[in-house]
């Protein structure tokens, strides 16, 4: 077993599991937190996860495919997806490509939210290009059900703040072909009510020049 | 002393060359209130140089001399208490006008030096209430131009962090910023201190205010109301589940805070039960974001600073995190966590000694000033 990411819900395993090669993702207890807390946290994450994996690919969005559920331990055995992180190519491919690949990420987020699911965490690390030229969506592990308009501008303000944060020099145009993207999944008028939205949210944050 | 030798206003630029003691600074605004680019030629960094910092941003009025090297010679404060509710902003701005003097004569005695002696004058430029911040930088201003030196306006927030890394030594850390009015998840990159994840709502000390006033804690003198709260957590046993709102790296602590009120109010458990279960929830989301910006970011420190960085349970939760990612864990010590003039002296002198300073006409709060707004060309990358 190969530790390939400790992230701070669940680590990344990758290990062979019946002649595959596969990622099992472990949840394991956190010291910090008391037991209570921990247990339930990490089991609802685990039973959580794989259920959105799933509905996600019915709504068209590549996922990897779920092997194997562990409740008790709070694992699960999944696909490896062959490719490359987003956030390490979005800043050295060329600026069309840039663009395409940000559409394209923004009409999946669109399909994913047509269909109810919330990612919760899109930032580039948890996105995936294959050398297909897909995008796979990985870590639905905050993820959550809602047709609602808030969580969904929520989910795509966190999508913001990450281009901002690590893609500061691109975040913009990259946010701008996102939206775009969005808008060809869900629908101009759709679009444009989330990302009013987004706007009110951002307002509600702290210490916004326009508010 | 400081004079102005010359003024050349281009359209879009106004460019001020400044004569110090041992040192011309060419001073260069874009009209924004603050400079982009400054630009250094050499800059006086004598042990006998000492900044006065104000700091006004809430309830706290606090005043610091710190020596450009980085010693803090005094650090007096008068903090706001109101009689019930929370910070009322003019009579706090009262507050503020009534003690300055004495606070300001407080600062001198301890330092043991003559106003004659200050070189820099720094206040809190924002982020914060407004006529708090007003009053601070009207006594800045009056010093500043009664002693002819410079003025320097610095951000609260980049006050907390750089006073967190003087005291404990850090340079390049994931910082928790966690007070009264701001929880913040920062790390520097590019420039700036990037904003990683934040609160969607109330602050985390907010929440521990408000729960506190809402099931009729009192607050003493000293010991505020995160500190009460803290107290009574150690003697709760019973866990009462509270909803656990991460959202990314952002949080959400409304409806915790709401909750939480309410299984007091329904006898779920007991004050203490509540006490210990609000911090046990609320801390788990700040350690588990902080542990989110640490493995996405892989930087060698974490910082925990601000108001509610005194809590020890916290304290404990997140040298954890940091243990588990071999990260140096950093906590601002107990006398620079709060609100206080030393970080703000602090940070004027880090932005003075980088070619930074605030003219007087310059010197308006802006009450909204976000983290991620201020240059910070102090900070080596």
């Amino acid at each position: 077993m190969v530790l390939i990411k400790k992230g701070a819900e669940a680590s990344l395993f990758l290990e062979t599991w019946h002649n595959r090669k596969v990622i099992m993702k472990r949840r394991l207890p956190k010291k910090y937190r008391i037991p209570e807390l921990d247990l339930m946290i990490r089991s609802q994450r685990t039973v959580h996860e794989p259920n959105l994996i799933h509905k996600a690919k019915e709504a068209g969005v590549p996922t990897p495919t779920i092997f194997m559920v562990d409740v008790a331990e709070a694992n699960i055995v999944m696909e490896f997806v062959d490719g490359k992180q987003v956030k390490e190519i979005l800043d050295h491919v060329s600026s069309e490509e840039r663009l395409s690949l940000s559409s394209l990420i923004g009409r999946m987020i669109g399909r994913l939210h047509k269909h109810g699911i919330i990612h919760g965490d899109l930032t580039t690390s948890n996105m995936i290009l294959t050398p297909y030229g897909k995008v796979v969506f990985v870590d639905f592990g905050l993820s959550e059900r809602s047709v609602e308009l808030e969580p969904k501008g929520v989910d795509l303000h966190l999508m913001k703040r990450a281009l901002q944060s690590t893609h500061y020099k691109h975040a913009k145009e990259c946010f701008k072909a996102v939206i775009e993207g969005y808008a060809e999944a869900v629908g101009t008028e759709e679009a444009k009510k989330v990302t009013a939205k987004i706007r009110e949210i951002e307002k509600r944050g702290r210490y916004v020049a326009e508010r | 002393m400081l004079t102005e030798l010359r003024n050349v206003l281009t359209p879009r630029n106004r460019i001020t060359f400044l004569k110090a003691k041992n040192s011309v600074i060419i001073h260069v605004s874009n009209g924004r209130g603050c400079c982009e680019e400054p630009k250094k030629l050499s800059v006086n960094n004598s042990v006998r140089s000492y900044c006065l910092g104000i700091e006004s941003t809430a309830d706290d009025f606090g005043v610091a001399i710190v020596s450009f090297e980085g010693k803090v010679l005094s650090n007096a404060n008068d903090t706001y208490m109101p009689k019930e509710g929370g910070i009322h902003p003019r009579e706090a701005a009262r507050h503020h006008a009534e003690v300055a003097e004495k606070v300001l004569a407080e600062a001198f005695e301890k330092a043991a030096i003559k106003p004659r002696d200050i070189s820099l004058v720094a206040f809190s430029q924002g982020p914060g209430l407004g006529p708090c911040l007003r009053t601070g930088a009207t006594a800045a201003r009056a010093l500043a131009s009664y002693l002819d030196v410079p003025l320097v306006g610095v951000n609260h927030c980049v006050g907390h962090i750089e006073i967190g890394k003087l005291a404990t030594g850090a340079t390049d850390p994931v910082t928790l910023y966690v007070s009264g009015g701001n929880t913040i998840v920062s790390a520097f990159e590019a420039g700036r201190y990037r904003i990683f994840g934040e609160t969607l709502d109330i602050a985390m000390g907010n929440c521990l205010d408000v729960f506190a006033r809402a099931v009729g804690l009192k607050q003493r003198s000293g010991a505020p109301f995160g500190a009460v709260v803290e107290e009574l957590a150690r003697k709760g046993e019973n866990f009462v589940s509270l909803p656990y709102t991460v959202k990314g790296m952002d949080l959400s602590f409304s409806g915790l805070l709401t909750a939480a009120v309410q299984a007091f109010q329904s006898k779920k458990g007991s004050l203490e039960d509540v006490c210990f279960s609000l911090q046990e929830v609320a801390f788990s989301m700040l350690t588990e974001v902080t542990e989110r910006a640490l493995a996405h970011t892989e930087k060698p420190e974490v910082l925990l600073t601000g108001g509610v960085a005194a809590n020890r349970k916290l304290q404990s939760m997140i040298e954890v995190i940091a243990e588990e990612h071999d990260a140096r864990f950093c906590v601002v010590p107990r006398g620079l966590a709060a609100d206080n003039g030393a970080m703000i002296a602090w940070t004027g002198i880090l932005a003075y000694k980088s070619g930074i300073s605030t003219s007087i006409e310059k010197s308006y709060v802006n009450v909204k000033w976000r983290l991620e707004d201020v240059y910070a060309p102090w900070v080596e990358e």
